[in-house]
């Protein structure tokens, strides 16, 4: 039987956001935890058009904008803090960045 | 199905798998834009060329290069971590991920099938439509992200106007 | 007769304004205000007795209003008047008005002078609404108000706490009683639908068979509340105790009135003892073992007030008896004359009392005769009662009708024990008076007999008078009198009297003269009389031994001690259920209920303490409890 496009869009959103969450539970890095939580955001985006094109509705591509005008805000302010961090001297390690230490 | 949504398709969850395998940030970078470009052709193969380009656009183009100044900023770092860590995460990604696929492929589909293009025009409409509250507040969030950020980001005042402050008191 | 109500009504005002005004009134005012509330009543009751008698009817009620009705059984405050009532009032009015007067005298200089007659007259107010009531929930009204007085009047001197503990033991005891009686009126109102005493017994006459179980625990719930008040086995032990309040308490509640409430309470519902024979029975065997217990106990008291205490039980024990052999007329007639004569000996204790200056050991006194002539010579009044010594003396009369009567019923060990009392009685009686009256130097009790030197117990010279007072030696006399001739009420017919209570009584309770042949009449008064003689000198040599004892140091030996702690009663009921209270409570200390009610909040803590352990900080850990709670919600949201 064929595989149809629906079901392959959502398997492909959906282990790319499996991969996300897992790279956010290994990684200690502050960086790459952002960068994991883009990849989940981005997922779940792709998951939205492809239910979009599936029903031939706009409304899919709608909440494809919502979720980056979202995924950008956050970005710009978990960088800005990143960039703050390392100005004040602080480490980035996840760990360390509970306790304050130096880096 | 179209073959070129399935090779696109597989490049992306390829290029999404070695991101997070990376040591050095800057080639995990690199490859999720490999990714995210993948998945704006699936996207356009699907019909929705408006979120085609906007992916481009916004996340690859902006988000990402953003990232990108940071790290040089930052300096490329390299985290090290046990091979061992990898289980757990992976059997709970693995778990989800069952779920999810079990979940998405048990749906009817919906009556287009799948390659109905949906042309921007109706993505305005829709969007300036039903949906303006959202975009209004879509755009407060962003504002208050660059307020934010803006604030974050600022190093320390300049010493004279320190110095202008406290003449003053 | 309409004026039925003013005969409580007199004393509850006077005791509402001894209790408003009575921290305002100087000197003997409040006494005053006490007498003469007390004294009105004596006068209503006079005045309502003499209209009923002249009436010739043989029951009048008396509604005031009504105080509840619901559910098809009603109470209201109603006044029977019939030949038992005027009886009790006639006794609770007369002798607690010469009370009050004694009291204005021997009362005074003590602090709380106006609460104590307050009291006294909120006491006589109860025991006259017990007498008068109609129903049996109006009568538990008196009985409560009674046991509550009793508390408040033994515990007077307060600032004592071993007056505080007396008056707690009568009050907790008699309660164990008072439950019991509330039970049998619920039982009886249940059973037969009423609460008036009237209704109930003809109900009970038409409902209940001779015998039936029903009758049988009505009668044993009502007798346990009689027991309690009366301080008859096994509830006798608050008496002795309760001596700690002033000789006029112990005169007027633990002598003439409260006590009797249980005596009274069994005649004022004989129908249904009389319905439950086996009950009767032990009312019988419960006096006669009281009487003889008590008896035991009083003779090796030493202090005066508890032999008289002891002999109260002891006479409350023959009107028992005499219940339970059917002699109602004769229990009452012995509780008419026992008020008077032991009134009169309470009242004359407090006198000796407290003229030699709180002296309670009767060991410590002697040759009073000389010192103090009239107490003597009333003391001897009452003693001649208390032992029935003929021709004068009303107790002669009451319990040799007892004593008959017991022959007549046919139960001759309670007659022995009746007359094994009558021995015990003389005993202690004279005991009693060789101890406190005796010339000391011909009883062996020289001076070396004392504990101080040279002084008597009163801490004055030897020889001396001590006067009394013509305030509390009027109401004396007035008693002395009555002790004297009160047997004329009902004087044995064969030496020429004529049973006047006895037909009088007759007309609220049946009549059981001692019918039988007049010749037997006489042979068992003098067989009682042999007794009471015999009793005498044995008396007097104990009272030998008990003053050659103190002088010596000696203490009580083994049986007189067991008898002086009223056969070890108080100890028996101390291990069985002090104890076990105690150990309830030990370790009951952090208590179950409030350790259930504090657990919720004691829970609650532990589990936030548990769950302040998941905020650990560590966001990787926050990241990986989302990612589980995430599958697992997606889990359940599809395979449940």
């Amino acid at each position: 039987m064929t595989i149809q496009a629906t079901d392959f869009g959502l398997a492909v959103a959906a282990i790319i956001f499996a991969a996300g969450l897992v790279g956010l539970l290994v990684r200690r890095n502050m960086l790459f935890m952002l960068l994991c939580t883009e990849i989940m955001l981005n997922a779940a985006g792709f998951a939205f058009i492809v239910a979009g094109a599936s029903w031939a509705s706009a409304q899919g591509q709608v909440m494809f904008i919502f979720l980056l005008a979202v995924a950008a805000a956050e970005v710009a302010v978990g960088l800005a803090l990143v960039v703050f961090l390392f100005g004040k001297g602080k480490s980035l390690e996840l760990d360390s960045i509970v306790s304050g230490e130096e880096r | 199905m179209n073959p070129a949504l399935l090779v696109s398709g597989l490049i992306a969850v390829a290029a999404t798998i070695l991101v997070i395998v990376q040591r050095n940030a800057v080639h995990a970078l690199l490859y999720l834009i490999v990714s995210l470009f993948a998945l704006a052709v699936s996207m356009l193969i699907l019909g929705a060329s408006f979120a085609a380009a906007l992916e481009i656009v916004v996340y690859a183009g902006a988000i990402l290069v953003l990232f990108v100044f940071v790290v040089m900023m930052v300096g490329a770092a390299s985290s090290t971590f046990k091979p061992s860590a990898w289980i757990l995460p992976a059997l709970l990604g693995a778990a989800l991920l069952a779920e999810l696929v079990y979940v998405s492929l048990g749906r009817p589909a919906g009556q287009a099938g799948g390659a109905a293009s949906v042309a921007p025009k109706a993505v305005g409409m829709a969007l300036f439509g039903p949906y303006l509250l959202g975009s209004e507040i879509a755009a407060f969030l962003l504002l208050s992200g660059l307020v934010g950020a803006f604030r974050l980001a600022r190093r320390d005042e300049p010493p004279s106007a320190e110095a202008g402050k406290e003449q003053s008191r | 007769m309409d004026f039925l109500w003013l005969v409580p009504a007199f004393p509850l005002a006077g005791f509402l304004v001894l209790a408003f005004f009575g921290r305002g009134l100087r000197g003997r005012s409040g006494g005053v205000v006490g007498s003469a509330a007390a004294g009105l009543s004596m006068a209503a009751a006079i005045a309502v007795s003499i209209a009923f008698a002249a009436s010739g009817s043989s029951g009048y009620t008396l509604t005031l209003w009504s105080w509840f009705s619901s559910g098809g059984l009603a109470s209201s405050f109603a006044f029977r008047l019939d030949a038992l009532s005027v009886a009790m009032i006639l006794v609770v009015t007369v002798v607690g008005f010469l009370i009050h007067l004694f009291s204005i005298e021997h009362m005074a200089g003590e602090e709380g002078y106006p609460r104590f007659f307050a009291y006294m007259n909120l006491f006589v107010s109860s025991m006259l609404i017990l007498v008068l009531a109609d129903n049996l929930v109006l009568l538990y009204l008196g009985w409560e108000g009674v046991g509550l007085c009793s508390y408040l009047l033994i515990g007077f001197w307060y600032r004592d706490p071993a007056n505080g503990l007396a008056a707690r033991k009568a009050f907790i005891v008699t309660r164990v009683g008072d439950v019991s009686l509330l039970v049998g009126i619920f039982l009886v109102a249940q059973s037969l639908g009423s609460f008036g005493i009237q209704e109930s017994a003809q109900r009970a006459l038409a409902s209940w068979p001779v015998g039936s179980p029903t009758a049988i625990w009505a009668a044993a719930l009502i007798l346990g509340g009689a027991l309690g008040k009366s301080a008859q086995l096994p509830l006798q032990t608050w008496l002795p105790d309760a001596m700690a309040g002033p000789s006029p308490v112990s005169a007027l509640i633990h002598a003439a009135t409260m006590v009797t409430a249980g005596v009274y309470l069994v005649a004022r519902t004989h129908v249904i003892f009389s319905l439950a024979p086996p009950v009767l029975l032990a009312v019988g065997v419960i006096g006669a073992a009281t009487l003889v217990v008590a008896g035991a106990s009083a003779v090796v008291q030493t202090d005066i007030k508890r032999v008289l205490a002891y002999s109260t039980m002891s006479q409350i024990g023959y009107m028992f008896l005499a219940l339970g052999v059917g002699a109602w007329t004769g229990a009452i007639f012995h509780l008419v004359t026992h008020a008077f004569f032991k009134s009169l000996l309470f009242l004359a204790a407090g006198v000796i009392i407290n003229a030699l200056h709180h002296e309670h050991d009767i060991r410590r006194m002697g040759g009073l005769s000389k010192r103090m002539p009239f107490v003597f010579w009333v003391f001897l009044i009452g003693a001649f009662g208390l032992t029935a010594l003929p021709p004068v003396s009303s107790g002669f009369a009451s319990k040799d009708g007892i004593l008959a009567a017991v022959w007549e019923s046919g139960d001759y060990w309670l007659w022995i024990a009746g007359l094994v009392g009558v021995f015990l009685t003389s005993l202690y009686t004279f005991r009693l008076l060789f101890l406190v009256f005796g010339d000391r130097a011909r009883d062996g009790r020289a001076r070396d007999g004392r504990a101080r030197d040279g002084l008597d117990a009163a801490g004055h010279g030897e020889e001396g008078p001590l006067p009394t007072h013509a305030g509390m030696a009027v109401p004396l006399a007035i008693l002395a009198v009555l002790c004297l001739f009160g047997g004329l009420l009902d004087f044995p017919s064969f030496l020429g009297g004529v049973p006047f209570l006895s037909a009088f009584l007759g007309g609220a309770l049946p009549f059981s003269a001692a019918g039988g042949a007049s010749g037997t009449e006489a042979l068992l008064s003098a067989i009682s009389l042999a007794v009471t003689l015999a009793g005498i000198p044995f008396g007097r040599m104990l009272a030998r031994r008990s003053a050659e004892a103190l002088r010596a140091g000696r203490s009580e030996p083994g049986f007189g001690a067991f008898l002086k702690k009223g056969w070890l009663f108080d100890s028996a009921y101390a291990f069985l259920f002090q104890r076990p209270f105690e150990w309830i409570a030990r370790i009951n200390r952090r208590d179950i209920v409030d350790r259930a009610s504090e657990g919720f909040g004691a829970a609650n803590l532990s589990l936030s303490l548990v769950l302040r352990r998941s905020q650990t900080g560590r966001i990787r850990l926050y990241v990986a409890a989302l990612a589980l709670g995430a599958a697992l919600i997606v889990a359940a949201a599809v395979f449940l």
